[in-house]
């Protein structure tokens, strides 16, 4: 049965079909020609093959008219997914110089239809750009957002209206919104780093800002692979690292956290005496740390990613995995 | 949350058959072979949103059928050729809806892949590799929504602080995307241009450890069809860890095979009608060809590392293999390059006698 979106193919008593429009009357509407074979054939219904017959056809004489952006019209509704379609209807679009506030429109309702169809967003995309009105633009993201708060289509075009338009001033409160809404959704973080990237730069005072916000977050749920991420790509930003702002945090949440283990922490961690063995050559209490942790997270907490702490372990000692770690806890 | 109880009472059913009657993990062959040969030849109205994506249909569906090791008659090969035949426009490309189509980069990507497939003279002689050459050249320099911007730094821009590819820098790291940026790093022998040890780091956590499939992106649900996309990039890695060593340093892959397989064959694939999904959906019949092509492509990686397999289940669950940058055959792929490469060895030899005359 067909969902609750609006259906072009709904028997509309006042749908006249295009054969018996006087004014299409001079158009000889052209068959889709997929040769002898059956290939992949799709059951069109009339209404479809119809209209897409005389798409054909326009296209074929190149016709930019009136009555052809009608059509392109009923085609992109049949098939948002048609991108020569779409094509075909900006060149008339542009040819005619339409009304564009008003495709602004058409297409917004279209894109609420059809919210994850690539098609619909470059087609607003391509109207925003070449009107220029692009004064309703974040708020026609941001309701799409609420509706759905990780499609990665809205969040792309708003990072193209951010960038094309200047829009900036309002957006770090709207992405510190949205990670109040849903702490783990990922979407929003990564468009923190992407504002902040983009206006201000992660100078070294930011990133000291912005690891006070992310460590926050992690206390309050440290649970969230999203926090931790952004945590560590800011914290690789910095060019003045030896406060050990990053190794007390973290020392404190294993600290806190010895009964209730997060993966996230202890895998940070290890990234940490990784890094420093690297620039200031390996300490043994270090490196067994490191191991301790990486048997932990193989063995305990993170079996699934067993064979990658396998391997991190084996750069720092040749005796095999363990079969089972002496409860750490008791230590 | 409704996700993980769907997939839980998946687990726990399957564990309790197993233990009753000492049952085994079992891939629907039949079930899909038929499913597959079905759409090969017509599709439902429903599908009319596909219409143009019919080249990317096609290669869906040979593709499954492949690595389910069906061979296809002459005259399906035939057959199929005809078509995309008609979806080759004259100045190079492929693209969808009859006369006056405009080329377009995915059904080209998906028509050259399944003529590739197909291994056979008449598939590899219905690409027009002059036009088409052209016509790439040409998107280099428009502006179009597809133009092929590949110049190292903006290829690396798109390498999010997570470690995964996003769409166009700045957008999230996404599996899709993240494969299509790291094979097409690979392809042009500029992998050493991206951050590798940030990319593996991103690429092991996409692994659930409670549904044992992949997801796209933090924080977002498991889909079969991350099978493949972010299946593939363990042997990618590999083989970019292999260049640098010299030496095979690690014969594994570093994800859970197993429970990676477990998730494609009890949780992605729909016994009653054929073909695979995203995830257990409570109605079964929802699978769908892109899904297909995808769960099997990566039951296929999963099963085969290239030292030894490793097969969930039944022997008979094993798959064909598939070539982790292409996703076809690597016998076909290979069987391609030859073709071409003895078709412009022969026609320089041809000018060349030419020019000596």
């Amino acid at each position: 049965m067909s969902d609750s979106e609006t259906d072009p193919e709904d028997s509309n008593v006042n749908y006249i079909p295009y054969s018996q429009r006087p004014e299409w009357s001079d158009i000889e509407p052209l068959k889709q020609n997929d040769g002898p074979y059956s290939v992949v054939r799709i059951a069109y219904t009339e209404k479809f093959s119809e209209t897409f017959d005389y798409i054909r056809a326009c296209m074929q004489k190149d016709e930019m008219s009136q009555r052809a952006l009608e059509l392109t019209k009923d085609a992109c509704q049949l098939n948002p997914a048609n991108y020569t379609v779409w094509c075909y209807r900006r060149k008339l679009l542009f040819h005619l110089n339409s009304d564009l506030n008003e495709e602004l429109i058409f297409i917004g309702q279209l894109i609420r239809e059809h919210q994850k169809n690539y098609q619909v967003w470059e087609h607003r995309r391509l109207i925003v750009e070449k009107s220029q009105i692009y004064n309703n633009e974040l708020r026609f993201t941001s309701d799409l957002l609420r509706l759905d708060s990780k499609n990665y289509h809205p969040w792309q075009y708003r990072q193209w209206l951010l960038k094309t338009f200047n829009l900036w001033s309002t957006e770090l409160d709207f992405v510190n919104n949205m990670i109040i809404d849903d702490i783990k959704n990922n979407s929003a973080w990564n468009q923190r780093y992407f504002v902040i990237s983009q206006t201000t730069g992660f100078t070294d005072d930011i990133i000291l800002k912005e690891l006070d916000y992310v460590m926050n977050k992690i206390r309050s749920y440290p649970d969230n692979e999203s926090s931790w991420n952004y945590l560590r790509g800011i914290a690789r930003l910095r060019t003045i690292n030896d406060d050990g702002k990053i190794e007390q945090f973290c020392q404190q949440m294993y600290d806190e956290y010895q009964q209730n283990e997060c993966r996230f922490l202890y895998a940070y961690m290890i990234e940490l005496i990784d890094l420093k063995c690297q620039e200031e050559g390996k300490k043994q209490s270090e490196c067994n740390r490191l191991i301790e942790l990486c048997e932990k997270l193989a063995l305990h907490i993170d079996p699934i990613r067993k064979r990658y702490w396998e391997n991190i372990r084996s750069r720092y000692t040749d005796k095999p995995l363990p079969n089972h770690t002496i409860s750490a806890s008791a230590s | 949350i409704k996700c993980e109880e769907s997939v839980e009472k998946i687990y726990k059913d399957f564990l309790s058959y197993q233990h009753r009657e000492q049952g085994s993990i079992t891939l629907y062959r039949e079930h899909h072979v038929r499913y597959l040969l079905k759409a090969l030849r017509s599709l439902p109205q429903v599908q009319q949103s596909l219409d143009a994506s019919r080249p990317w249909l096609i290669y869906w569906i040979i593709q499954s059928l492949y690595l389910l090791n069906e061979k296809l008659s002459d005259a399906y090969v035939n057959e199929i050729c005809d078509f995309l035949q008609r979806c080759q426009n004259p100045e190079g490309g492929f693209g969808v809806g009859g006369p006056g189509q405009i080329p377009h980069l995915a059904p080209t990507y998906a028509a050259v892949n399944a003529l590739c497939i197909l291994q056979s003279d008449r598939a590899y002689d219905v690409i027009n590799r002059e036009k088409l050459a052209s016509w790439l050249r040409e998107l280099r320099s428009s502006n179009g929504s597809f133009s092929l911007h590949i110049d190292g730094e903006s290829d690396i821009r798109c390498q999010t602080y997570e470690g995964g590819f996003g769409a166009v820098p700045g957008c999230e790291a996404h599996g899709g995307y993240t494969f299509c940026g790291y094979a097409t790093l690979l392809l042009l022998q500029r992998e050493n241009l991206c951050d590798k040890d940030n990319l593996l780091r991103w690429t092991v956590n996409r692994q659930m450890e409670f549904e044992g499939g992949f997801q796209g992106r933090t924080n977002k649900l498991v889909d079969g069809c991350y099978s493949f996309w972010v299946g593939a990039l363990f042997p990618l890695l590999d083989a970019a860890e292999r260049k640098l060593e010299h030496t095979i340093v690690r014969d594994e892959r570093m994800f859970d095979s197993v429970a990676a397989q477990e998730y494609v064959l009890l949780c992605s694939q729909s016994n009653l009608s054929g073909g695979f999904t995203d995830r257990p959906k409570a109605n079964s019949h929802s699978s769908d060809l892109y899904h297909t092509c995808y769960c099997l492509s990566g039951l296929s990686l999963f099963q085969h590392s290239f030292n030894k397999n490793i097969i969930c289940g039944n022997i008979e669950n094993a798959v064909c293999e598939t070539h982790p940058l292409f996703n076809i055959g690597p016998e076909c792929a290979y069987d391609a390059m030859q073709h071409y490469k003895q078709l412009d060895a022969s026609s320089s030899n041809q000018n060349e006698s030419v020019n000596d005359n």
